[in-house]
């Protein structure tokens, strides 16, 4: 087991260097030349080639490449165009929001998800299982800004019961910073408003978030059992007298996530480019609204280091879900070798 | 005479199919003593999975509410799907492949299913078990339990459910033609094992299978199937040796070990939604005659113990078998 998790930390390594590579090159092929915007519209050529000198821009691109990869491995991403603030402190103080924001969002979508689809599986073509495949549809095919609107309107608006907008309420302000994560800081500095205020602001935007994951697991949680169901050990199971209740809620479901926890893998890409759109309309201060002002700004420097640390988070995601797969079928870690 | 373990009674079995209503069983009656072991034979299709399917209480959605009654300990245990009877029906089934689910370790598997229908605590169930390995000769009983199915090979896991079928102390074991997914020489194992088990715990055995030769080794008696009814049932031995009804003679007379040249049975097994009428061999049968009954005629008992179901059975017509 140990081996096997070495491994797959060591074949997510390629996969990463790839990206940095990628981003390199990605950042050199765009049309635009970063020394001219740094400078702007009435730059002098002597300005533009001090800028290009400053940047290292005026070197070979291959030198130019491998002084990437080595700020990028010790973590040096620059200075923000934009603030003129160091990229990588302007990172580490966003990535805890969303990361909050995309966690909340797949617990939600798991701890909802999974019980819909099996009780769906279990009433199969029933009242309930409609239901379910019309919430799986309706999640994915509701637009997130629409959704997000929605409940602003009715929660925050008429209802007044959560907050439009925002991580935090001013008037009782941030817990001391120990991990960034609001609701983790706040019990640390055991301060009960502070984190029953960070979930109100949550809600809303976790909700939002959530839908379309929710819907992808629900559906794959369904369409797993009901294929359990069909396996002979579970007919084995019955005539030798298991508990009806045990039977489908852990040995028929156990075999079930098998294929959900592989589509938590791939949903967490979805919820981080999702977290833009819902970062910008619940003015939620994470790395989605950063890099849609970086975009705005062309802020190249920050683009670059929110995909790669966007990269590595999702890299280390999967690498979590491998290990969880191996957890639940001890097949797939000898398979695997 | 104490009475027997199992006793099934005119048992119907009919299921919705897009091609119709199949009748997969029509009034079978099997019965099993306590100690007794009774073997069912008959080719694919012929409704003998589904017999065990009903005396199981799983048999699949589509089907009707059985007619009939199985009497488990004098129980009938049609109506309630045998609730009632789990735990006190070992069930050893076909495939040991696919049986055990994959992603539980087999011991914790067996353990559940004693959790609900053994009683004692989960050291003595633990132990139990322990002992269970060890008559089936599994290798390394410790380490069996911890390990999951697919680091067993296909005679060990069949010897694991054979060990899980006994793990409650059962009153009757059904078997599935448990040795036909394993290859030859396991095959012999297993049925050695089965034998040996039967004797020494007194085990009462129903068996299903499609092999004369495993149903020889194992079964005292046998009930021959038809496209889902009886077609002959008694003594293994006297049932080998004398076979009364047509059907039965032509299958013996399939067995490579018997067969002077193998012709095989002209025809298939109807489908279970097209029955013919009358005699439901009739179609295939050697020695059909204007005589033969218009319903599908009953059992006849017979001297020693058998019953067979055709008024033109060897005994009766003594030139039938030979012409």
């Amino acid at each position: 087991m140990a081996l096997y998790v070495l491994r797959r930390l060591l074949l997510a390594l390629p996969a990463l260097f790839g990206l940095v590579i990628l981003t390199f090159v990605l950042s050199r092929v765009v049309p635009g030349d970063p020394a001219a915007t740094l400078a702007g519209d009435a730059a002098t050529p002597a300005q533009l080639a001090e800028i290009r000198a400053q940047y290292g821009l005026d070197r070979p691109i291959m030198e130019q490449a491998v002084i990437h990869v080595r700020q990028v491995l010790t973590g040096d991403f620059g200075r923000s165009i934009f603030s003129g603030r160091p990229v990588t402190e302007e990172i580490a103080q966003r990535l805890p929001a969303t990361l909050e924001l995309t966690f909340a969002a797949l617990l939600l979508a798991v701890l909802l998800g999974v019980p819909l689809g099996l009780v769906a599986a279990l009433n199969h073509n029933g009242p309930v299982d409609h239901l379910v495949r019309l919430l799986s549809v309706g999640g994915l095919a509701i637009a997130s800004f629409w959704l997000a609107i929605m409940l602003q309107l009715v929660f925050s608006m008429d209802l007044d019961v959560l907050p439009l907008r925002g991580r935090v309420d001013v008037a009782i302000g941030l817990p001391p910073r120990v991990t960034g994560f609001l609701l983790v800081d706040s019990l640390v500095a055991g301060r009960l408003d502070m984190f029953g205020d960070a979930l109100r602001h949550l809600a809303l935007p976790a909700i939002t978030l959530s839908l379309p994951g929710l819907a992808t697991i629900a559906r794959f949680t369904r369409s797993g059992v009901l294929e359990t169901l069909q396996k002979d050990f579970v007919l084995y199971a019955r005539a030798a007298g298991y508990g009806r209740v045990r039977l489908a809620a852990i040995y028929v479901l156990r075999n079930a996530v098998t294929l959900v926890v592989t589509q938590v893998g791939l949903l967490f890409g979805a919820l981080i480019s999702g977290a833009v759109a819902v970062e910008a309309i619940f003015d939620w201060p994470g790395l989605g609204t950063y890099a849609v002002q970086a975009i705005l700004s062309s802020d190249y420097k920050a683009l670059l280091a929110v995909t790669l640390v966007v990269g590595v988070v999702y890299a280390v995601v999967n690498v979590l879900v491998d290990v969880a797969q191996a957890l639940i079928d001890p097949r797939v870690a000898e398979d695997a070798g | 005479m104490s009475p027997p373990v199992l006793q099934v009674e005119g048992l119907v079995v009919r299921m919705r199919t897009e091609g119709g209503v199949a009748e997969i069983l029509d009034d079978v009656a099997i019965t099993v003593p306590r100690g007794g072991t009774v073997g069912v034979v008959g080719e694919s299709g012929c409704g003998k999975s589904t017999l065990l399917r009903a005396i199981l209480g799983i048999l699949p959605k589509g089907a009707e509410t059985p007619r009939g009654s199985i009497l488990f300990e004098g129980r009938d245990i049609l109506a309630d799907h045998a609730e009632s009877a789990r735990g006190r029906i070992g069930f050893v089934p076909q495939d040991p492949y696919l049986s055990l689910n994959p992603v539980f370790r087999a011991g914790d598997q067996i353990l559940e299913i004693m959790r609900r229908h053994a009683p004692g605590s989960r050291a003595d169930h633990r132990r139990r078990i322990l002992d269970l390995f060890r008559a089936v000769q599994l290798p390394d009983p410790e380490a069996a339990l911890r390990k999951f199915p697919h680091q067993f090979s296909g005679g060990q896991r069949q010897r694991l459910l054979i060990a899980a079928a006994l793990a409650c102390d059962p009153a009757l074991v059904v078997a599935d033609e448990p040795t036909t997914a394993l290859d030859v020489t396991t095959q012999r194992e297993i049925l050695a094992l089965l034998r040996g088990l039967v004797v020494e715990r007194g085990l009462s055995l129903l068996f299903v299978t499609h092999d004369f030769g495993v149903l020889a080794s194992v079964c005292a008696e046998v009930t021959v199937l038809y496209a889902g009814r009886v077609a002959e049932n008694g003594p293994t031995r006297a049932v080998l040796d004398t076979p009364q009804h047509p059907y039965t003679r032509m299958l013996l007379a399939c067995h490579p070990d018997r067969a002077t040249d193998l012709t095989g049975i002209p025809g298939t097994v109807p489908a279970a939604t097209a029955q013919p009428s009358g005699c439901r061999f009739h179609p295939r049968c050697p020695i059909i005659r204007s005589g033969c009954p218009v319903e599908p005629p009953p059992l006849e008992a017979l001297p020693g113990g058998r019953a067979v179901a055709c008024p033109w059975h060897a005994d009766a017509i003594p030139e039938a078998v030979h012409g």
